[in-house]
Order: structure tokens, then C-alpha cells, then sequence
């Protein structure tokens, strides 16, 4: 049997994070087909044409798709699973509110976010906001299964030439409706694959503050990213919030500043390679995931931070 | 309007949590629980929509073992009218959950089902979505804000990008973020009171439900551990070392 992912765009490109859940689905098996649905997609099914790993693409194109209502998403999916033994989606929120839909129509107990594939029925994932891993094997006839992205590598995006198929669409629920999206634009890299990501907690005080956190990311070229009670407190945008209940982020640097370091936050950080942490308690928790802990006031660490990597001038890019 | 609350007893969010050393699970005995902490959300906004007159009754339904019940009877000190607690021992699954949740939607009819959007000891994220397909019922997941219409809901969610705003006709399902609300807590009035409110309790294998694990748990381990770093003495050090030793910068 074959595994079917279900493709993550905007109806304009691939969310990058689908390549990574590429990479997982074929280690679970490498004939791979890739489900896309949305409207006017012909250069989202394209470009998956071309990704080497991915051996037929299935379009699905209707009005009806435009928003990824996952009522409609999930009729669409079970029209076309019949064949597949795995059905695979990346475990953000596009994925989270999908798959489980999918998975209770196939009367079939998901597996979330895994993070490695041990064999086709066997993974590793995290649980108690990732204080333990748990190798759970599925005894389902198919099963449905939602990658942390972060865990795998991108898959490449060209070489490729899978044959596309479209197929009708289904029935649309009447029963919801979509509104609006307030999405939250930046040319600064993406929180989830951003190499260098800064974040800033209650620490920081205001949003106002926040500039200190931007300088610094303008000049690192870095993602911004906060703890929950920064967001709470509205100093930033929920889609910022790293952790249990936010994103997770694995960048070549964390740089944590006015951030305890509450498990939950750590959930979403500790795989970093290099993490840092600014933070005037030399008790706080986040030290004891940091390679570097800086005890100080971070209002007079940060700007000079700046002006010492102003100093430097081979900040990599 | 009728309000059916689904509420999860797990392991208090401020206990770290230590791995079993047999590899079988986490150590739970003598260990604090507590309510799964957006199912404290659920319950408050439901709560509040009978405050303001929109809700005749609120049902809080647990499913687990015996002490499951201490949540339902939190639910019941913060202001839901009555519980329904479905016994079965061990670990249940979500598709499980939301089998019996099924079950239970079909006995009560409520025209709203809220639950937490993850429970925070298996981080499935899952139950929620799940009973809205076992019951084709429209589902507003990560709510951060609910407006309450004639005979819909008006449903801000958090995504990934930022914040999307969609309207489900009643019946349907909403899994909460825990920025809904500020949860209040129970006054001790309200906790005697809640000691009278009915609880009604149903053996799970009284529902007809197919609730056998799927899921295998092979073994639990600890996450492999970083290994210790350093404390820098200023910020000249960090940016030196962040440069010639670790070299991401
Ligand atoms: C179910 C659940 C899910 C959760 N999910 C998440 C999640 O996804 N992400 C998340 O982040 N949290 C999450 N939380 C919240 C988490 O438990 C913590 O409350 C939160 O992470 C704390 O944020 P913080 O570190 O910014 O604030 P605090 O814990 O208040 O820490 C602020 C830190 O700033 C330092 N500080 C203050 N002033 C300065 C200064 N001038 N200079 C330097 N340092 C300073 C202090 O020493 C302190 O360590 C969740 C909680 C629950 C219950
Ligand atoms: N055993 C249970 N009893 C009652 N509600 C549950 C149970 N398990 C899950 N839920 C509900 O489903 C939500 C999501 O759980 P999960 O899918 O396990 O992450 C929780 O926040 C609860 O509202």
C-alpha cells in the first residue's frame, strides 16, 4: 500500500513545513502520493509534482476548499483514502484540526506529532509537553499520523515530475461558515524555520519593549518569538508564542530573554542547538537548558548585545 | 441552550513529571491532579454564556477512573448545574473519549459541546475534532473568543498565521485555548454547594462503545538530557563565545 499526505499551502505556494512531513511520510513509505485540496491551486499541485519524493499528486479544486474548512477537507480525504494504508499531515494547526476528523470517519486512533518513524507502524513521540517520549505502535488497519515538523528534514523541491491527477470535490458542509483571517505579515523569516530565533517574555515588560527584541532580530536576521504570558499580556501576536500550546522551534540559535523557563515554554525550545538565555534571576529554570546564561538586566544587555554584534561584521545571513 | 462540558482529570501542570523506571509510563502515585488546564476555560465561558442569560443548564462529563470525579465536582463549584461521570479504568484514548462522549451527546442533546483543545499529559489534540466527525457536527477549534448568536456562534481561533474568525450553526463542538478566559475559582459557599448537585455515574461498558486500545505503548523514556552549560560574565563573553565556539553568529 501507499501513504497519502495531505498538503499544508495557501492556494498560491506549499507551506514549507509540508516538505519536512514529506521527508517523514516517505520514511514510512516511499510510494508516496500527496493530496492537495484547495482552490486554484495549479501551481501548489505543480510545484509538488516536482519534489522528487512525492510519486502522483491528487488535486482537489473547488471554491468550496478555499478556507481548509476541515469539514470539507475531511469528506474530501475519505473519498480518496481507499488505497492508502497511512494517512500523514505536519502537526500545526492546519494538521491539528484536520486529522483527527479524518481519523475518527476511518475509526482509526491517530498518533500526533511524532517525532521520529521507527517503522512503518512504530514512532516516537513526545507527551507531558515533551518531559517524556513515548514508542507507541499502531494496530490500526490504517492509520492516520501528524508529523512534528521541526523532527525532519525539508524534503528537496525539484528534480521531480510525479503525474497530477484531479478528482471531484465532495459535498460542502453548510453548517460552517468562514469569516475572515487576520494574518500577521513579516519579511522577517518564519518562526518555524527561522535559524536564529530571539524571544522575549513577561520580562520585557510592555510591547513597547519589544523593539529592544526587534533590533536585535533585524540585526541576527532572526525570528521573533515570546512566551505565552508575553502574549497574554498583549505584548505580542499569538502566532509568536513558542511552547507546549504554541509553536515549537528548533533554530541553529534560541536566544530566551525575561523568560523563567516554565516547562511548557521549554517544550517548544529545548531541541535548539544553542540556546541563550538573559535573565536577571540566576535561579530560573531556563538556565539549566542554556549553553550560555547571561545573569543580567536585559534592558542593559540588550543594547549593548547589539552594539557588540554591530562590532562584528561577518554575521552569517 | 444546553451546554455539555467535557472535562479531563490529569497530572497537575506545575508537577515535573518523572518517567517510571520500568519504561511503562510516568509516575502518577502520590502525584497531584488537577483539571487539564483549558478544560477550566471550557467550563468558565460556558459558565459565563448562562450568566448572560444564553444557557439554561451546563453538564460536566468526565470519562476515567473513580477520582476522575473530583473534576466534575470542580466543574460543578464553578457553576455547571450537574455531572455525568463515565467509569473505566486505564488509559483511554481519544478516539475512545469521543465514542462514549457520542454516547452520552445522543442521552443529553446539548446544543453545544465544549472541551479543551489539548489535554496536557498525551498532547493528542484530538477528542474535540474527533466527536465533531463521529457526530457531523461543525467544530471551532483553539477558540480565544466566543460570540454567541441566534442559532450559531461567531468563533475567533488561533493559528499559525495569526487569528481566523468563522460561524458554526448549533449543535456544534468548540475546543478552548486557555487565553478564552481567566478562570475563576470556587468560592467555599460554592463548594458546599457543589457536594449537593447531582453526579450521575455510568459504567463505560454499559454504552455499547468499543473502547480497546489501538495505540501499543512500547515504552516511555526520558527525553535525552542537554548537556550542562555555562554562565557567561557579560555580554562581551557571550557574544566571543557565540562567535568563535559555538559559531552561530
Ligand atoms: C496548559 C498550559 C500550557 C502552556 N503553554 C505555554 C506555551 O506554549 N508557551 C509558554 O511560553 N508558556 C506556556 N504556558 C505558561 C507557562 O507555564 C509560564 O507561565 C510562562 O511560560 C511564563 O512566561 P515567562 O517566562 O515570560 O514569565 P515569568 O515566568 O513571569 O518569567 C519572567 C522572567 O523574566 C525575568 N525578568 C524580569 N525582569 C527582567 C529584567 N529586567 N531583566 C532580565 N530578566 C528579567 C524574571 O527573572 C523571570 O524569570 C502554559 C501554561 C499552561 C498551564
Ligand atoms: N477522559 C476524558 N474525559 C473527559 N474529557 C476528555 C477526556 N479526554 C479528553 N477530553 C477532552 O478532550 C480535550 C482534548 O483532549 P486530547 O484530545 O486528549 O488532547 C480535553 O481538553 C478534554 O476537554
Amino acid at each position: 500500500m501507499s501513504a497519502l499526505l495531505i498538503a499544508e499551502h495557501n492556494n498560491k505556494e506549499l507551506k514549507p513545513f509540508t516538505l519536512n512531513a514529506i521527508t517523514a511520510a516517505s520514511q514510512i513509505d516511499e510510494d508516496l502520493h500527496v493530496l492537495v485540496i484547495g482552490h486554484n491551486l495549479d501551481e501548489v499541485a505543480k510545484s509538488i509534482s516536482q519534489i522528487p519524493n512525492v510519486k502522483k499528486v491528487i488535486q482537489i479544486d473547488n471554491e468550496i476548499y478555499e478556507n481548509y474548512l476541515a469539514e470539507n477537507f475531511a469528506s474530501a480525504v475519505i473519498k480518496n483514502a481507499e488505497n492508502y494504508s497511512h494517512i500523514v499531515c505536519s502537526a500545526n494547526t492546519f494538521g491539528k484540526n484536520l486529522m483527527p476528523r479524518i481519523a475518527a470517519l476511518l475509526d482509526t486512533s491517530q498518533i500526533s506529532d511524532i517525532i521520529k518513524v521507527i517503522s512503518s507502524d512504530t514512532f516516537l513521540r513526545p507527551i507531558y509537553a515533551g518531559n517524556a517520549f513515548a514508542t507507541v505502535k499502531s494496530n490500526d488497519k490504517k492509520k492516520c499520523i501528524t508529523i512534528r515538523p521541526t523532527s525532519f528534514d525539508p524534503a528537496p523541491t525539484s528534480g521531480g515530475s510525479a503525474e497530477i491527477v484531479k478528482v471531484d470535490a465532495g459535498e460542502a458542509n453548510s453548517n460552517i461558515k468562514f469569516i475572515k483571517r487576520e494574518e500577521i505579515k513579516s519579511d522577517r523569516p518564519e518562526l518555524g524555520t527561522a535559524r536564529v530565533v530571539i524571544s522575549g517574555g513577561r520580562g520585557m515588560q510592555s510591547g513597547e519593549n519589544f523593539k529592544l527584541i526587534t533590533a536585535v532580530a533585524d540585526k541576527l536576521n532572526a525570528a521573533i518569538g515570546a512566551s505565552r504570558a508575553a502574549v497574554d499580556a498583549g505584548y505580542i501576536t499569538n502566532d509568536h508564542q513558542v511552547g507546549q500550546t504554541g509553536k515549537v522551534v528548533v533554530p541553529d540559535l534560541y536566544i530566551a530573554v525575561g523568560i523563567s523557563g516554565a516547562i511548557q515554554h521549554l517544550a517548544g525550545m529545548k531541541e535548539s542547538k544553542v540556546i541563550v538565555a538573559i535573565n536577571k534571576d540566576g535561579e530560573a529554570p531556563i538556565f539549566s537548558v542554556a549553553d550560555y546564561g547571561l545573569e543580567a538586566d536585559l534592558f542593559e544587555a540588550l543594547p549593548k548585545f547589539l552594539e557588540e554584534l554591530n562590532k562584528l561584521n561577518t554575521i552569517q545571513k | 441552550m444546553k451546554i455539555l462540558v467535557a472535562v479531563k482529570r490529569v497530572i497537575d501542570y506545575n508537577v515535573q513529571v518523572r518517567v517510571k523506571e520500568d519504561g511503562t509510563g510516568v509516575v502518577t502515585d502520590n502525584v497531584k491532579m488537577s483539571t487539564n488546564p483549558p478544560d477550566d476555560n471550557a467550563i468558565e465561558e460556558a459558565v459565563k454564556i448562562k450568566e448572560s442569560g444564553k444557557a439554561k443548564e451546563i453538564v460536566a462529563v468526565t470519562v476515567g477512573e473513580e477520582k476522575a470525579q473530583e473534576t466534575v465536582r470542580k466543574a460543578l463549584a464553578v457553576g455547571a448545574d450537574r455531572g455525568i461521570h463515565v467509569k473505566i479504568d486505564g488509559i483511554i484514548e481519544p478516539l475512545a473519549v469521543s465514542k462514549i462522549l457520542q454516547k452520552i451527546v445522543d442521552k443529553e442533546k446539548p446544543d453545544l459541546v465544549f472541551m479543551g483543545k489539548q489535554a496536557i499529559d498525551d498532547d493528542c489534540n484530538q477528542t474535540g475534532q474527533m466527536l465533531g466527525a463521529l457526530l457531523n457536527w461543525p467544530q471551532a477549534t483553539f477558540a480565544s473568543k466566543i460570540e454567541v448568536k441566534e442559532n450559531s456562534l461567531e468563533v475567533t481561533r488561533e493559528v499559525d498565521e495569526g487569528l481566523e474568525t468563522i460561524e458554526v450553526n448549533t449543535p456544534a463542538i468548540v475546543t478552548c485555548d486557555l487565553r478564552l478566559n481567566e478562570p475563576r475559582y470556587a468560592s467555599l459557599p460554592n463548594i458546599m454547594k457543589a457536594k449537593k448537585k447531582p453526579i450521575e455515574q455510568i459504567n463505560a461498558s454499559d454504552l455499547g462503545v468499543d473502547t480497546n486500545s489501538r495505540i501499543e505503548v512500547i515504552k516511555v523514556e526520558e527525553p535525552p538530557k542537554r548537556k550542562a552549560g555555562i554562565k557567561v560574565a557579560n555580554v562581551e563573553e557571550l557574544v566571543q563565545k557565540l562567535k568563535n565556539e559555538a559559531k552561530v553568529i
